[in-house]
């Protein structure tokens, strides 16, 4: 009956990731003067922003009890789609017809690729119980099958300027990755925080039996966190291909991994039902942050993964502290 | 009776309370060599809790157990196995994927002298072992191949490869054929001829008649009486179970009844596994606004299973007709459920009725969210508002409506379950047990306030397998009986022994 102080405890809790956000901050300005500098603070958000904006996805897809392991491969995807369907069109020699796409048409139809990805993997998940493991699993594989059969294993690159911008262009001195990401977690925390969705995700997360009995359409619920982690990955492809001018084959590699680090770094609980969106801006602004820190003290990058590696260990064992003695 | 030197384990006062819950008060068991003690009383009644406790899973508060005459004390249920102590649980505990053998020997396996496993020495003692009991099956098929009777063999098998002096048994028939039991029976007397003492609990006591020597016949956590088996008769064994006194825990107010607000005809619901087989059959009845239809029935009688048919669980094996408000209805679903006007409060509140990781509030509001949602955004004042209306009126007692729900007390989280019924406007509640694992002035108020929901027109449908609540609150009482519907009493007709003797199934008669 450890009920000394539940407010302090859970204050506490919801904090550590905060906390040692600024103890690193702290650490890191003493240690690098180049560290809190404006030039490497937007640095570090542009860096971020993808990872974020697949993570708020993940987030959503985690706090309902599931997992995605397709996201990565779900960006490529997205985004050599749009750049294909930009630069080449879409050829449909049955018809004789070469389709051509305006920038926006082949960024929407980068996106529907992501969202139609996210929807089929909730769809199976529900349709037939499947775990969601081994679902999305299926889908990564797919997902990058099918890339190397669009791009046919080369790159797709000379997209133009416009479809630069969203990488590269700046807009009233912010760069445009980080106001997409921006507005994308504004808008998921007051999804998740204010909208019926948002507390039904929470409600089949925490339990799904009790959601079923209160006449929650379970079934719903997942499949939409799968289809906005899809069409959030999309969101994503388009950033990474914008910002190398070039659509990867085999981009995103290993960006779910990340992905689910950044998420329960945030103090989401993988078991579903615990967690937010902003504390997975602090777990991608974490990673950032000791990504760059290690690179300018010089740190090889195989040392990054292996300091990684012990910080989400980290993370899940302060987790568990708190949820066993809650 | 048989002098001490029979006497295999011995328990003394034992007690053992829950939060809320005495489940043990200064309760004593002996077993004796060769004999059998059947462990009877209602659900509730402590039986579990004893069993668990002589094979070591739980430890008391206090009180004694003697094994052989020395005191021992078992910190988990390895060392109550050690201790010739072995328990066969109500559902089986075997791995599906292993082999008879390796199930035989899980956690004991013979080794060889280099520390790996001797599957060859252990499929040798295995068949040894099945041959004593009359088991053919190859020790090497997996047990996810046998019958569940089979496996229930193994499982005793697997009991007596400890060498066990004592076999506790909970309710081991009730995923039985007719055919298995008798196997089973058979086993039993042999092991009785062995000088392996047992004990067993069950709520069928036509099984009793071949196997038992003693009863021990518990309520509320006490010895109610104990006997011989043989001296008993039925009718002294109800009087045991139930007498007790009510106290002014109550409160039933009589209130002129409405319409009928829920009609079943002919309700029946298929076995999952077994076809052609029944957990349900041919259940009608009707609860009119205003009124508590009780639900009255032992472990397996069916009671959750019809209630889950009502609220659309297992749309796709279910016959029979539904009428709510007078008119057919066809609910496939939860969500179609309280589209009708229907709300479940479940048994299992944990499991089955509450997001523990959630405040007070949203558990709350959950099932009435869209009404303080306003153009796709739940409002945070009106949800206030909302919840704490409902939460005053029914006195629901927390610290603040952020609290989260798992910091409550068994009796406000029900209180919570029922508020977030109520909030829906529902026109039939069905409840679960809804008074189970709670205190006692938490009970008080739960009937206080069925009492004064019934007197606004609510109509009730009350699942309970404690008599004196279903006696206090129903003003009817229908009683199932291993899926089928045994009796339907009124509130005047309705009588402890009554209800006992339509739960119970057909087996030892008047003598």
């Amino acid at each position: 009956m450890n009920r000394t102080c539940p407010r302090g405890r859970q204050w506490l809790a919801r904090s550590q990731s905060l906390i040692a956000l600024a103890l690193m901050v702290l650490v890191m300005s003493l240690l690098s003067d180049k560290f809190l500098t404006p030039e490497n603070g937007w640095n570090i958000l542009r860096q971020i922003s993808v990872n974020l904006c697949l993570s708020i996805g993940m987030t959503l897809i985690i706090l309902s009890g599931g997992i995605d392991l397709s996201v990565g491969a779900i960006l490529a995807l997205a985004g050599a789609v749009a750049a294909g369907l930009l630069k080449h069109g879409l050829a449909l020699p049955r018809f004789d017809l070469l389709l051509q796409f305006t920038l926006f048409g082949a960024m929407l139809a980068g996106v529907l690729v992501g969202v139609a990805c996210g929807w089929f993997n909730g769809f199976v998940i529900t349709r037939f119980k499947l775990p969601p493991f081994v679902v999305t699993l299926g889908m990564f594989s797919i997902a990058r099958g099918l890339t190397m059969l669009w791009t046919g294993g080369f790159p797709i690159t000379g997209l133009g300027p416009g479809f630069g911008f969203l990488g590269t262009g700046i807009l009233l001195g912010v760069p445009m990755p980080v106001w997409i990401t921006a507005v994308l977690v504004a808008v998921f925390v007051l999804v998740t925080r204010k909208t019926p969705l948002g507390r039904y995700l929470y409600a089949v997360g925490g339990n799904e039996r009790a959601a079923l009995l209160t006449g929650l359409n379970v079934k719903r619920v997942k499949l939409l966190a799968y289809t906005l982690g899809g069409g959030l990955a999309g969101i994503a492809g388009l950033m990474v291909t914008a910002r190398l001018d070039s659509a990867q084959p085999n981009a995103g590699l290993g960006y779910e991994l990340d992905s689910i680090a950044a998420v329960v770094i945030g103090g989401t609980s993988l078991s579903g039902g615990r967690g937010s969106v902003l504390g997975t801006v602090l777990g991608c602004l974490i990673i950032g942050a000791l990504n760059n820190s290690l690179f300018l003290l010089n740190v090889s990058p195989f040392w990054q993964q292996v300091v990684k590696g012990f910080v989400i260990l980290a993370a899940v064992a302060i987790d568990k502290m708190h949820s066993r003695n809650p | 009776m048989s002098d001490s030197n029979d006497i295999v384990l011995e328990a003394r006062n034992i007690t053992k309370a829950f939060p809320g819950v005495k489940a043990l008060d200064d309760v004593h068991l002996t077993l004796r060599r060769g004999r059998l003690t059947a462990l009877l009383g209602e659900n509730g009644a402590g039986k579990s809790t004893l069993m668990s406790i002589l094979a070591g899973a739980q430890s008391p508060d206090s009180g004694t157990l003697r094994v052989g005459g020395r005191e021992v004390r078992f910190a988990n249920p390895r060392e109550a196995r050690d201790a010739g102590i072995a328990m066969i649980h109500q559902e089986l505990s075997l791995v599906p994927i292993l082999t008879v053998a390796e199930n035989i020997y899980l956690g004991s396996e013979p080794l060889t002298r280099l520390g790996l496993l001797d599957s060859e020495a252990m499929n040798r003692q295995a068949v040894r072992l099945l041959k004593q009991l009359d088991l053919d099956v190859p020790p090497d098929a997996p047990v996810e191949t046998l019958r569940v009777g089979e496996q229930q063999v193994v499982e005793i098998a697997r009991a007596l490869s400890g060498q066990a002096r004592v076999i506790i048994m909970d309710e081991p028939t009730s995923a039985l054929s007719e055919h298995e039991i008798e196997v089973l029976q058979e086993l039993i007397l042999d092991l009785k001829r062995r000088g392996v003492a047992l004990a067993y609990a069950t709520h069928k006591l036509e099984e009793l008649d071949r196997i038992a020597d003693d009863a021990t016949v518990m309520r509320d956590g006490r010895v109610a009486g104990e006997a011989p088996f043989q001296d008993l008769t039925r009718e002294q064994i109800v009087r045991w179970m139930v007498g007790r006194d009510l106290g002014g825990l109550y409160a039933r107010t009589p209130t002129p009844l409405g319409d009928v607000a829920l009609r079943a005809t002919g309700v029946s619901l298929r076995h999952p596994e077994r076809s052609g087989d029944w957990l349900l059959r041919d259940i009608s009845f009707t609860v009119r606004h205003g009124e508590v239809l009780g639900i009255f029935g032992l472990m397996g009688a069916g009671r959750t299973e019809l209630l889950e048919v009502l609220f659309g669980l297992h749309p796709a094996a279910v016959s029979g007709e539904i009428q709510m408000g007078g008119r057919p209805v066809h609910i496939t679903s939860p969500a179609a459920a309280i589209a009708h006007g229907l709300a479940l409060a479940p048994e299992d509140r944990k499991r089955e009725g509450l997001m523990l990781e959630m405040s007070v509030a949203e558990n709350t509001s959950l099932a009435s969210l869209l009404q303080v949602t306003q153009f796709g955004w739940v409002c945070d004042r009106a949800e206030r508002q909302h919840v704490q209306r409902f939460l005053e009126r029914f006195r629901v007692k927390t610290p603040s409506l952020e609290r989260r729900i798992r910091d409550l007390s068994g009796g406000n989280q029900q209180k919570v379950i029922l508020v977030k019924w109520l909030a829906t406007r529902p026109a039939v509640l069905l409840l679960d047990e809804p008074t189970r694992g709670i205190d006692v002035n938490a009970k008080r108020e739960i009937y206080q306030l069925l009492d004064e929901l019934t007197a606004e027109g609510l109509a009730v449908v009350l699942v309970s397998s404690e008599l004196p609540e279903i006696l206090a609150m129903a003003d009817r009482v229908v009683v199932l009986c291993e899926g089928r519907q045994t009796a339907e009493l009124s509130r005047a007709e309705a009588s402890s022994e009554r209800l006992m003797q339509a739960a119970l199934p057909p087996g030892k008669e008047a003598a």
